[in-house]
């Protein structure tokens, strides 16, 4: 447990717990936020710390973005909302914890079963890369506030990139852009769109967003 | 070559947005249709050379997905011609639900809809699979703005929907890349970028548990764009809410797109001698995605939405030929050229009959024979060919994929498979029959200017070509679609 | 060595009460005023101990039984935890469930005196106090689980006597995420802001308070005694993983147990006075964020 890959692992796992269980969206953003941040030291590490110029340049990139850019649009859009917390959500928040629990404890056991071709850093990058990504889905699928969607696809994003970073080692590029263009694009115009789902319904919940049925 | 079909749909994209006047912006969007057609057409003849060493190919696979987007384009860019006049008539208009709404700024439409044709045409030179998932991101981001045309509540919630599913299918098929690139990791060496021709060659040295899981992750990730069911939950609501012609080009083009992009994929298994896997895999999905629009079709209120889940039903229909193998196939590729045609055609009819009795509701619209003739028979026409009536084209690619069930011993599948397209026919034939015959609604206010000819040539010559591809199949491109069929790994 | 196991219940009956002073001392310092004397709960105690009991006439048997069945719980199972370097009075492989049933046990007791009395308020306060407990047990059952897991042995004496700097080196992250589990555990049990406010006058929201309302006299004191030993014992269970101090000299260890205690005891008075009370549908979260933390603790290695 001395290896700072397990515990920049931990703390991803308590932070997605934490996403689960929260309601105050405010903090949520923050979290997200730090995941991002804590996540784009992890091509560094595990490279032992050689700071190479393209590693270090994607790792400021993703900090300004992740850190920066992101939760300064998502915090905006929080104000000029005027909503504090999340309604309570088709899967109440104890549950979701409880679910998180056991989703963790399978994505350890998967983890045990799959073959890797080159051996890993630490034992725990994988599981908690699928943990994170599951709890992106869950996020999306059992809030009802736009605004909590759009992190679950963050956290969506910051999985992928963990998983990506620790597994694809010979094309970082890849990874790097592949995620970078992902979430940028897509949480731009997802902003965009919250917005005006706010001017058109004056509010977020997309759960009252049900018009079109069948 | 290439990079003129990619640099043409860019350079007037970003023309819309700079030019003022109107008149100007829509002869853009026809004359980089014609030319794109023209470059494509071209390539027909002459292969055109690859490019960043062989990341950016044109293969017998993407030349005829990149024929079908182009055709459709270049007779969507002729009803949008007189679409776009239409709308910019009436700046304010009456919904269903008697709220007015506006449009968005036609300079947008204009320019995503050519930058949805560039990044469709970068779909299908990929060769490489990194490139692949960024044009079909782009593909997302592109269409978005496109089915929020019509400013209102429905049509905003059916673009969130659009944007997260779609959003979150694309990023599984990202984990899919990366598994992808696992599989071909090679304990020592550097690895190998992953296109396609050389994942091809190193078929039987890659991983195949990991290959497993790309494939599945591939065909959730880009399922959900296609419209496989259970994942294709966007599809009605976008289909329904976009402008017709929007809806067209999702159905007729970007679909088929997405199913490009499942197909490199098995390309890559069969290569490593998984096929049997995919296909089990592509005839579930297939399968519930028929009974689902089945079941969805029957008794549907609104007539685009039906059309929508008869979408659903044909990417049913198109993973299961590829899953069935063999002839089917060939049934396969052809079902993609032919419900494109078909389902294009039917989209901008159903555009014709919103403008004339503004509502999307199948029982307010009747006697549209009496109101309209020509719209009457082109609806009925259409309706012919999406359902598998011969002599159109549909009857022959659906004939040869329930042959090569048959003749492969599936006869569960192919019992099954009958009995949900009569199902389906059965739900489509009530609502279209009783549109199209009786008398008009008194009460209903229609609009009795006639539809210009920029908005009945299109679908008139779309449906030409679903005839004739159905009475002939020009040898030229017989044998294209013999070659990709056995691509895939059919003949 | 007779006179060093039983050093440990000794130590927790003279003590115990302390320990409740310094938390009301600390808590007053924060709010600016001068609170009461440090040994105010010995006074209490004593005081309730001269008085004598009323007891209502729907009550039996179990109502009289309830504290001293608290009290005498709480003496048993300090006799099975050491305490710096003083060992446990009795210990044995799988001691540590015997540990948490007694609690369980005197909570038992506690919950259907409460009931005894037949008034409804004090039936609210029993039903509360069961499903927290009910989401804390599981924290605490995993929490030690996760400890015994990492140092390799079953019985809490040997537990805590082999946790050591070393040990913190190697596992630190599953000895901190158990700390914290138990941390949260600890202010649940005992009533502690932010689960249950001991101050509270307000029937709404009382949890532990309520129960106990029925007891005068010297049933009273019995329950404010077993309180603060029990507040001792879980004290022990945390500066057991967090103070690794096992020099082998009895007096540095046990001062340097009894110096954490006390610090604990100042933690828990400044939780106190910088929190305000989750509301009541909140604490389950809680709860059930301790106890993921025991399971990560437990699955992680």
């Amino acid at each position: 447990m001395n290896n700072t890959a397990d515990l920049i692992m931990i703390f991803l796992v308590l932070t997605n717990l934490m996403l689960l269980g929260l309601s105050r969206m405010g903090a949520c953003i923050r979290i997200v936020a730090l995941q991002g941040v804590v996540l784009s030291f992890l091509p560094l590490i595990l490279n032992q710390w050689n700071f190479e110029m393209h590693l270090v340049l994607f790792s400021i990139v993703i900090i300004s973005l992740k850190g920066g850019v992101f939760p300064w649009m998502l915090n905006r859009t929080l104000r000029e909302l005027s909503i504090q917390r999340e309604i309570e959500p088709f899967i109440g928040y104890g549950i979701s914890i409880i679910a998180g629990t056991i989703a963790f404890l399978t994505c350890m056991w998967l983890s045990h079963r799959l073959p890797f071709p080159q051996p890993l850093m630490s034992p725990l990058i994988v599981p908690v890369a699928f943990f994170t990504i599951m709890s992106g889905l869950f996020l999306i699928i059992s809030r009802k506030k736009a605004l909590t969607q759009v992190l679950g696809y963050l956290v969506l994003e910051n999985g992928i990139y963990a998983f990506g970073v620790a597994l694809v080692k010979q094309q970082p590029m890849l990874v790097e852009i592949g995620v970078l263009l992902d979430i940028f694009v897509a949480v731009f115009v997802m902003g965009i769109a919250i917005f005006h789902i706010n001017r058109e319904f004056d509010h977020i919940d997309t759960d009252q967003l049900s018009r079109l049925r069948s | 070559m290439i990079l003129a079909l990619l640099l043409i749909p860019v350079i007037a994209a970003v023309l819309s947005l700079i030019i003022r006047n109107d008149m100007l912006r829509r002869i853009i969007l026809i004359l980089a249709a014609i030319g794109h057609t023209c470059v494509t057409i071209i390539a027909w003849s002459i292969e055109p050379a690859p490019l960043f060493n062989g990341w950016i190919m044109l293969d017998k696979l993407g030349l005829l997905f990149l024929t079908i987007t182009s055709v459709l384009f270049l007779a969507c860019s002729f009803y949008t011609f007189g679409y776009l006049a239409g709308e910019a008539r009436n700046k304010k208009q009456v919904f269903e639900e008697e709220t007015i709404f506006t449009n968005a700024p036609e300079a947008i439409f204009c320019a995503c809809i050519e930058a949805f044709l560039a990044t469709m045409t970068l779909v299908t030179v990929s060769q490489h699979f990194g490139i692949l998932w960024v044009a079909m991101e782009a593909t997302t981001l592109a269409s978005a703005p496109l089915i929020y045309f019509h400013r209102h509540h429905r049509s905003l919630e059916a673009t969130w929907k659009y944007l997260l599913i779609c959003s979150v299918g694309i990023a599984l098929a990202l984990l899919g890349n990366f598994f992808i690139v696992i599989a071909d990791t090679k304990p020592a060496a550097e690895g190998t970028a992953i296109v396609l021709n050389a994942l091809i060659q190193e078929g039987h040295n890659l991983n195949i548990q990991w290959l497993k899981a790309a494939f599945l992750f591939f065909l959730v990730g880009y399922g959900t764009k296609m419209g496989l069911a259970p994942l294709h939950t966007w599809l009605p609501d976008a289909h329904s809410e976009a402008p017709s012609i929007i809806s067209a080009l999702l159905s007729g083009a970007l679909l088929n797109c997405a199913f490009l992009a499942i197909l490199r994929c098995y390309q890559v298994c069969s290569a490593a001698g998984e096929a049997k896997f995919c296909q089990g895999l592509l005839v579930l999905f297939g399968l519930i995605s028929i009974a689902w629009a089945a079941i969805f079709i029957l008794g549907q209120a609104d007539y685009k939405r039906m059309l929508a889940y008869s979408s659903v039903e044909h990417i049913g229909i198109l993973a299961l030929g590829v899953g069935i193998g063999a002839g089917a196939t060939f049934g396969a590729v052809l079902h993609a050229v032919n419900h494109s045609v078909a389902k294009a055609m039917l989209f901008m009819v159903a555009g014709n009959l919103i403008a004339i009795y503004k509502t999307k509701t199948t029982k307010e619209v009747q006697g549209i024979l009496s109101v309209s003739p020509i719209t009457g028979v082109l609806w009925l026409g259409g309706f012919l060919a999406i359902s598998g009536m011969p002599p159109f084209g549909i009857f022959v690619s659906e004939f040869t994929i329930v042959k090569s069930m048959i003749e492969q011993g599936r006869i569960g599948i192919a019992i099954a498979f009958l009995s949900l397209l009569a199902v389906v026919f059965v739900g489509m034939s009530a609502a279209f029959l009783n549109m199209t015959q009786g008398q008009k609604n008194d009460n209903l206010q229609v609009k009795d200017r006639p539809a210009g000819v920029f908005k009945i040539l299109p679908p008139l010559a779309l449906g030409a070509m679903t005839l004739m591809l159905g009475l002939y199949i020009p040898p030229v491109f017989d044998r294209l679609l013999h070659s990709v069929a056995s691509a895939i790994g059919g003949y | 060595m007779i006179i060093l196991k039983l050093a440990n219940p000794v130590l927790a009956i003279v003590i115990a009460p302390f320990l409740l002073g310094v938390i009301n001392r600390t808590k007053a310092v924060f709010a600016g005023r001068r609170g009461q004397p440090l040994f105010q709960t010995y006074y209490d105690i004593f005081k309730l101990f001269r008085k004598g009991a009323v007891y209502s006439r729907t009550t039996s048997w179990i109502f009289r039984t309830g504290p001293l069945l608290g009290f005498a719980v709480t003496l048993t199972a300090s006799l099975l935890m050491p305490f710096g370097g003083l060992p446990a009075a009795i210990s044995f492989n799988g001691d540590l469930i015997l540990f948490i049933y007694l609690f369980g046990l005197m909570r038992f007791f506690t919950v259907i005196s409460a009931m005894d009395t037949g008034s409804s308020f004090e039936g609210m306060g029993a039903s509360r106090e069961v499903t927290f407990s009910a989401l804390s047990e599981p924290a605490l059952l995993i929490g030690l689980a996760a400890i015994a897991k990492c140092t390799g042995f079953i019985s809490l004496n040997q537990m805590f006597s082999t946790v050591v700097p070393g040990l913190w080196i190697s596992s630190g992250a599953v000895l901190i995420l158990t700390a914290f589990a138990l941390l949260i555990v600890f202010l649940a049990e005992n009533c502690r802001i932010p689960v249950d406010d001991p101050n509270t006058h307000l029937e709404l929201t009382m949890i532990h308070e309520v129960m106990v309302l029925d007891h005068s006299g010297p049933d009273f004191g019995f329950i404010l005694y077993s309180a603060v030993l029990k507040m001792w014992l879980l004290g022990q269970v945390i500066i057991g993983i967090t103070v690794p101090i096992h020099t082998h000299n009895i007096w540095i260890d046990t001062s340097s147990a009894m110096a954490a205690m006390l610090i604990l005891a100042v933690l828990v008075g400044i939780i106190e006075s910088s929190m305000a009370r989750l509301r009541l549908l909140h604490v389950p979260q809680l709860l059930i964020g301790a106890t993921t933390l025991s399971v990560l603790a437990l699955v992680l290695r």
